[in-house]
């Protein structure tokens, strides 16, 4: 039951075949949007590669295997679509496939001297036990070719040579918002290259998936993005609806639409107060989290929790909105746009930001797409990627609400897109906050879930791009494998791409309007 | 010289507190083990100033760290009890407020920072992850509990905490910091290593 359409590709053909369909004349698949690395067991190692065409919105998966399991190898597509290269060496730690043609084979998430690749089915948990030597990071890579004869060779890149200075920030840094580190080579002042090194908050989520029951999975989503928690939990909860078949009541898809978007005006409210915080201004924070303290109210009304709610189960919502919710909702609304003047004031017409974002950091459409930049930061550079419009869910299809997009790509404009999304949102909850209808919030669902085999996916516009879950079942209470694109991975490999040639003292700024949530990265 | 028997803050009563047991453990070994008259009153001066201005080094790793920022805004605002001020180098600070998961990567970098900072300090694990790995506990690459790797001081339990659990995490540890021996007691002089 709407479960993906899967063409099935054997692996030397891989690369002839995506180049094919990136460059299709009717509708070119040019935006990647995961890749998702599988364990078959007997069948061997393998991806899927989830892929989108920007102009139609079509959506298409393709499936390569490998058998070798000790010498797995695949051809890269990273030529196709730059977002590749990161998402290659996430495979690659995860399960040791190796992608021939990809220049960068270093360890994405876990240490350089990890043994083993976590997500294989056969990976002992016990066999990593806690390393407390301090890490050193090898500034050369491994690059493997496949030869026409049909060997494969090895040959290293230098990622920093001797003629480079590198400055490391992070993962203990104020700004970076979270543990994230960068290794900035710099020029005088100029950016010249950025080496972001993940995993500091990587707590294999992923893995932890396949031994848990579905219900039992919604309970790590909140964790993922904890400023997207009731995106990450609705996406879960929809795939395991559609996969099961569950239909839910119009009256719980009213109140995860109302909730979704109350936690994207949060959201947007923590990013103007932590940007402005990162650029020097203090007072702008205050104001960001005065507001935002009254929609935690009103969440924890009726969730009981503040940052992370649990609210969203399958089947439909945990518990009915508390009494006072309208009421509640459309003062804050009220409030908000009383206020929301004296945020541009303070800080959008000042000399000082518009100099620091304006014309600084930008990001084009074609990298966008191609880096695959979901959320804000594509809708800056002009890219209409909102998930809400072009694959509607829950209640978006029959409100009416506009796509912000700008074509400028800069910080300024990423900065922007996001004021007036929380504009957007506040016009959406109006729509849906009188009309909740009557009935019930939650529909009786069995109390061991299993789904039918099959790969299921889906995806939402979380605050800050697309969430999507992807969802292989082999007709157990366990997921198979339950794989999350995360938003934020994409934008931190954007950062190279837009740092390039900026000014040190605008990294923050830049990786501050991208707004990445580190934890969301690691997984 | 004769420790006063309670460990009184001015923010909270002592009868509204709940873990007295372990502080009243550690006035009795303060009362045996006896102070003079000059050192005792310095001390008692040197802790009530220490108490009231901690400093934290920021060390957020995830969610926790969230709620620890809406501490710092207006409504929770922690500057009342003097813990608003926070260090972003571990040089400067007297406590480590470890706010969220600690992953196998970050175990090290953590133990370093640790190392960094000048004693006496201090350390808080707040939410269930630095606690004993919370809902990450069977993961490949979460420490189960961060008093594997450094010594902690106070636990505050949550996933992620409420403000106000942050406020009685905090007001445990500056009562504990009241009950201290400072002069020869935890501002002793660190012994070097190849001096045995």
């Amino acid at each position: 039951m709407n479960a993906d359409n899967i063409i099935l590709v054997k692996a030397e053909d891989l690369y002839n075949e995506a180049s094919r369909l990136r460059y299709d004349a009717k509708q070119p698949m040019d935006y990647l949007r995961d890749i998702v690395g599988m364990d078959w067991g007997e069948e061997g190692l393998g991806a899927l590669y989830y892929m989108e065409c920007t102009a139609t919105g079509t959506r298409m998966v393709l499936k390569a295997v490998t058998a070798d399991r000790d010498n797995a190898f695949l051809p890269s597509v990273c030529n196709l679509w730059k977002t590749a290269k990161i998402k290659e060496r996430e495979v690659f730690d995860f399960f040791g496939i190796r992608f021939t043609g990809n220049p960068d084979m270093r360890r994405l998430f876990l240490r350089e001297d990890w043994k083993g690749y976590p997500l294989r089915k056969d990976y002992d948990m016990n066999s990593n036990p806690l390393n407390m030597e301090n890490e050193e990071n090898a500034d050369v890579t491994e690059e493997y070719t496949l030869m026409p004869d049909g060997t494969i060779k090895g040959k290293e890149n230098v990622v920093f040579g001797s003629e480079d200075f590198v400055v490391n920030i992070g993962p203990q840094h104020p700004s970076t918002h979270g543990v994230l580190r960068m290794r900035t080579s710099i020029d005088g002042e100029n950016i010249r290259r950025i080496d972001p090194i993940l995993g500091y908050i990587h707590r294999g989520i992923e893995k932890m998936n396949e031994s848990l029951t579905y219900p039992q999975t919604l309970a790590l989503t909140d964790r993922l993005d904890y400023l997207s928690a009731h995106h990450n939990r609705h996406a879960l909860c929809m795939c395991i609806e559609q996969a099961a078949g569950i239909e839910i009541s119009e009256r719980a898809q009213y109140i995860r639409t109302i909730m979704d978007e109350l936690q994207r005006i949060d959201s947007h409210l923590l990013f103007y107060s932590c940007l402005v915080m990162d650029m020097g201004g203090l007072t702008p924070f205050f104001y960001g989290f005065r507001e935002r303290e009254m929609i935690l109210d009103i969440m924890e009304e009726t969730t009981g929790g503040r940052l992370i709610q649990n609210y969203n189960v399958i089947g439909g919502v945990q518990a009915d909105i508390h009494p006072d919710f309208q009421r509640k909702v459309k003062e804050f609304i009220k409030h908000l746009r009383s206020v929301i003047k004296d945020y541009h004031d303070i800080f959008t017409g000042n000399v000082i930001a518009r100099q620091r974002l304006v014309g600084v950091g930008v990001l084009s459409r074609e990298d966008a797409i191609s880096l695959g930049a979901t959320g804000g930061t594509g809708r800056a550079s002009g890219w209409s990627n909102d998930v809400r419009k072009h694959h509607p869910y829950a209640m978006y299809d029959k409100v009416d609400f506009r796509e912000i997009t700008r074509t400028e790509g800069d910080s300024f404009a990423r900065y922007m897109v996001r004021m007036d999304e929380i504009m957007e949102s506040c016009h959406i909850i109006e729509q849906l906050i009188d009309n909740i209808p009557e009935g019930e919030f939650r529909v009786k669902t069995k109390a061991i879930i299993k789904l039918p085999e099959g790969n299921f996916s889906t995806s939402v516009e979380s605050s800050r791009g697309e969430f999507g879950v992807m969802l292989e079942s082999h007709g157990d209470k366990y997921p198979y494998r339950l794989h999350y694109r995360s938003t934020g991975l994409p934008l931190v490999d954007t950062m190279d791409t837009v740092c390039r040639g900026q000014k040190i003292a605008d990294l923050i700024a830049i990786g501050g309007t991208l707004d990445f949530v580190i934890p969301d990265i690691d997984r | 010289m004769e420790i006063k028997k309670r460990t009184d803050i001015r923010s909270m009563k002592y009868e509204e507190f709940r873990n007295n047991d372990y502080l009243e453990r550690m006035v009795k070994q303060l009362n045996d083990d006896g102070a003079g008259v000059i050192v005792g009153t310095a001390d008692e001066l040197i802790n009530w100033g220490r108490s009231n201005s901690l400093w934290s080094l920021t060390f957020g790793t995830s969610c926790c760290a969230i709620e620890f920022m809406a501490l710092g805004a207006a409504r929770y605002d922690m500057a009342r009890f003097g813990f608003e001020v926070t260090r972003n180098s571990p040089r400067q600070a007297d406590m480590i407020m470890v706010l969220g998961t600690i992953t196998h990567r970050m175990a090290p970098v953590l133990k370093r920072l640790y190392d960094q900072m000048a004693e006496p300090k201090y350390v808080v694990a707040v939410g269930g992850c630095t606690i004993s790995g919370g809902p990450f506990r069977n993961s490949y690459h979460v420490v189960n509990g961060i008093d594997k790797i450094i010594p902690v001081d106070v636990f505050i339990p949550g996933c992620p905490p409420r403000p106000e659990a942050f406020y009685y995490g905090m007001m445990q540890l500056q009562r504990k910091i009241k009950v201290e021996r400072f002069l020869g007691g935890v501002n002793r002089k660190e012994k070097k290593e190849d001096s045995k």
